[in-house]
């Protein structure tokens, strides 16, 4: 459905992205992740139309992003960062030029600003000016406008930015109960939101992509070692070095009060031999616990890792 | 058709939506009639006077005296207003990052600069027609003649056509307000005056000086004659404004 083929954007003499390719087919959820200034959002706002890449393209359905855009840009339902509201017009009217633009019939327009109203549960503002809503609101009413026209591609970028966490929490819902229906593209720089959201995710670093994949096989070939969680209750100085002595043990760090990261060999099954030297030296298990790899970690190990040869 | 309309309707909802509209229309109306109650009785006086002294002979013309102009000065605070009127129409779309929902929308960029375009023009033409109670006062106290009037009406929305044409460009340049009203106001007035270079300068490049000055064609429009070469000088005016308004966002894409 979306095809990027070495897409590269300059601003200036800067180069924002450099050379991305990735498919996303009809029905995906898909999480764009990478710090601020990546390039997400140029990639967005080239899939949208709105800037022409300096070389390499885009297709969605077999449209080209710059010789058919017209054909792109009934189809696609974009909410920039910033979302496009006007501040001095109602939220119903303002649905309604967006409705309007978007070609949607005159007649049709009325039931379809209904429907988004209706979805994106602002129908109680509605009939209030935007600029004098919150924050949250506003991004409701942003979001609104990019699926008035019942777009088969909603392009959301950093959708819950500058959300309070309960706001975060209802817009979130929001995009879950939409990507049943429409195809999503959706980036953030928050983590946890695209491991909640997402089925597959592209990192984006340095305007170059890092990696592609489903967040279980980004785990899977990242993860180089494991990692268990010790809790105790005596604190000895000799916990560390204990741990240092086992066969497999790679590293052993300090967590918070009484807990210590260790990481192991993958496979080595640690925990046995954990507890009996626990129990061996008395230091009183609280808890013990494997960490699963988080998107973070992958994230950071990723970024990082581009990093060092450079340096 | 359809997407012009309903950019230039939001468009005068948020004129209308924001004190901006009212104050400007006030401060142009007040103005304006103080200028005409003035040359009103200047003509009255005049009248009166030639009445007295019937020798003088003089024909007293209410279009010349009056009419006229009461257009040259309405011609010279809309030089002043417009700038105003126009400076937000691209650079607040900007500012705000409205713009992207436009630029997202199967529209044609063309489409967004004659809705912009229009928009003005429209807030443009209700404040002359709300000056029109002037002239219209006048056809009930005198005889003027109509056909100068409406004449003179064309060359002035001809002129404010120019006008917002460098408005909504100078508007495209930049997200600042400001810098977009001093720029149309700047080349507004430069080609208002570009003219008095005629008397100095050699016959030819005078006459070229001449046609280019945006004053110099309304003369004709006043004393009711309507010329082809006055109509494409303002016709060519307005749509280069906009070729240049189109060209500046268009390439702002690629930058």
């Amino acid at each position: 459905m979306i095809e990027v083929e070495n897409l590269t954007r300059y601003y200036g003499t800067r180069r924002a992205i450099n050379n991305i390719s990735f498919q996303i087919e009809k029905g995906e959820v898909v999480g764009f992740l990478g710090p601020n200034g990546a390039g997400k959002s140029t990639t967005m706002n080239i899939i949208s139309c709105i800037l022409p890449a300096s070389s390499g393209s885009a297709k969605i359905n077999g449209f080209d992003t710059f010789e058919q855009s017209l054909e792109i840009r009934k189809i696609i339902g974009y909410l920039p960062e910033t979302p496009p509201i006007y501040p001095d017009m109602t939220v119903a009217d303002f649905l309604k030029f967006s409705a309007g633009i978007r070609g949607i019939n005159s007649k049709k327009i009325p039931s379809a600003v209904e429907r988004v109203i209706e979805k994106c549960s602002i129908k109680d503002v509605s009939h209030r000016i935007i600029g004098r809503l919150s924050k949250g609101y506003q991004q409701r009413v942003g979001l609104a406008q990019a699926m008035v026209h019942d777009p088969e591609i909603l392009i959301l970028d950093e959708p819950t930015v500058g959300l309070d966490p309960i706001q975060i929490i209802e817009i979130r819902k929001l995009i879950q109960e939409l990507a049943a229906e429409h195809t999503i593209i959706l980036s953030s720089h928050i983590l946890p939101e695209i491991t909640q959201i997402c089925k597959r995710v592209i990192i984006i670093n340095e305007g170059e992509i890092a990696a592609v994949d489903s967040l279980g096989g980004l785990t899977a070939s990242l993860r180089k070692s494991e990692r268990l969680s010790l809790t105790v209750r005596n604190s000895e100085n000799n916990i560390e070095e204990g741990l240092n002595n086992l066969d497999q043990v790679i590293s052993v760090s300090l967590g918070e009060e009484n807990q210590f990261f260790i990481e192991c060999e993958l496979r080595s099954n640690l925990q046995d031999e954990i507890a009996k030297l626990a129990l061996e030296k008395n230091w009183g298990i609280v808890e013990l616990k494997p960490v699963p790899m988080t998107l973070e970690d992958i994230f950071l190990k990723l970024t990082l890792e581009e990093k060092e040869p450079a340096a | 058709m359809r997407n012009i309309w309903l950019i230039a309707k939001r468009d005068m909802g948020s004129y209308f939506n924001s004190p901006i509209f009212y104050v400007v229309t006030t401060v142009f109306l007040i103005i304006y009639s103080y200028i005409f109650i003035n040359i009103l009785s200047f003509f009255s006086m005049q009248s009166m006077q030639s009445g007295q002294f019937q020798q003088m002979g003089m024909a007293l013309n209410i279009n010349e005296m009056v009419i006229e102009p009461s257009f040259q000065n309405m011609a010279v605070i809309l030089l002043l207003i417009i700038p105003i009127i126009t400076m937000r129409s691209f650079s607040e779309e900007k500012k705000s990052k409205t713009f992207r929902l436009l630029l997202s929308s199967p529209v044609h960029l063309k489409e967004i600069v004659l809705g912009k375009f229009f928009a003005c023009m429209i807030v443009v033409g209700l404040m002359v027609l709300l000056s029109s109670y002037s002239v219209i006062f006048l056809f009930f106290i005198g005889e003027p003649d109509i056909g100068p009037v409406l004449t003179g009406y064309l060359g002035v929305l001809l002129m404010a056509g120019c006008y917002v044409s460098v408005g909504v460009f100078a508007s495209s340049l930049t997200e600042n307000q400001i810098v977009a009203a001093v720029i149309t106001f700047g080349f507004s007035l430069f080609m208002w005056v570009i003219g008095w270079g005629a008397q100095s300068a050699d016959s030819s490049t005078g006459q070229v000086l001449e046609y280019l000055s945006i004053i110099e064609h309304m003369d004709r429009f006043l004393k009711g004659m309507v010329e082809t070469s006055d109509l494409t000088y303002y016709l060519s005016f307005i749509i280069f404004g906009l070729f240049l308004c189109h060209r500046t966002l268009d390439s702002n894409r690629w930058r």
